[in-house]
């Protein structure tokens, strides 16, 4: 179970209203190397992968609906108020048709978030190099978010969670080298 | 310095599981994830067709795998 503490993670600051920059952030909110693929990719890995790296898959699961509260934080505060006009100019008429101002899983481009974004093959090695390649595609997707960013607040909110995807592809990169250790040898079986 | 091929780990069990319990559970760790850089002049099969049969040009880097239940 979760203990919810209603904060974020870390501030989010929004200075204009942008709803184009937010229909680029939903990427990271239901794209497919965004943080509710990754929240649910690395709670559902926990079950069946070595009792040695089920912690660890448990608090970075965990904190990635923190991040993903901070994505949704950023889009809503982007968009609120915004008026259909607005939206329609920043491209966002089709989301407006279908949503009005609600938030929802899709990616830039609109199309719903998919289980076929996330995988468990069962085989930890298999498993925990997905986590890094989706750690190093969450941290590029930040880099070009911020590219197309002119929001220096927002900005550094990304840069923040441009750097919690490099200490979690540490981690998991450690969780590779317990994996490979030579240990509980077994001699009789 | 030569690596297992397959891990064991000793999953939790709990009074409470219906199916009967598998104490040791195993996993592959083949060849790649130790080796980095191939290096320079690995020692290769002795005969092009065992190299052939065998998917690769050098043992080193053969993982040999069993179907569950058949490990030794
Ligand atoms: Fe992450």
């Amino acid at each position: 179970m979760w203990y919810y503490e209603k904060k974020l993670q870390y501030p989010v600051k929004v200075r204009e209203c942008n709803p184009r920059l937010a229909k680029y952030l939903i990427e990271q909110y239901g794209g497919a190397d965004g943080e509710l693929s990754a929240a649910l990719r690395y709670l559902n890995q926990r079950y069946t992968i070595p009792g040695k790296v089920i912690g660890l898959l448990n608090d970075i699961g965990t904190e990635e609906f923190a991040h993903l509260e901070m994505i949704a934080t950023m889009v809503y505060k982007l968009t609120k108020d915004a008026s259909p006009e607005q939206l329609k100019e920043a491209g966002l008429a089709p989301h407006y048709v279908n949503h009005d101002g609600a938030l929802f899983y899709h990616n830039s481009a609109g199309n719903p978030w998919t289980a076929e974004y996330i995988q468990a093959k069962g085989d930890p090695i298999a498993d925990i190099y997905e986590d890094i390649a989706a750690e190093e595609k969450a941290r590029a997707t930040y880099q070009w978010i911020i590219n197309v960013s002119d929001d220096p607040e927002l900005n550094d909110s990304l840069r923040f969670l441009r750097e919690r995807e490099i200490v979690h592809s540490q981690r998991f990169r450690e969780a590779v080298e317990i994996l490979k250790e030579e240990r509980d040898k077994k001699t009789i079986f | 310095m030569s690596h297992t091929n397959k891990k064991y780990w000793y999953p939790y069990v709990s009074p409470y599981d219906p199916c009967k319990p598998i104490t040791v559970k195993s996993y592959p760790t083949p060849p790649q994830l130790y080796m980095g850089f191939q290096p320079p002049n690995l020692a290769q099969f002795e005969t092009p067709k065992q190299a052939l049969f065998h998917g690769t040009l050098w043992p080193a880097l053969y993982s040999k795998y069993d179907k569950r239940g058949d490990e030794t």
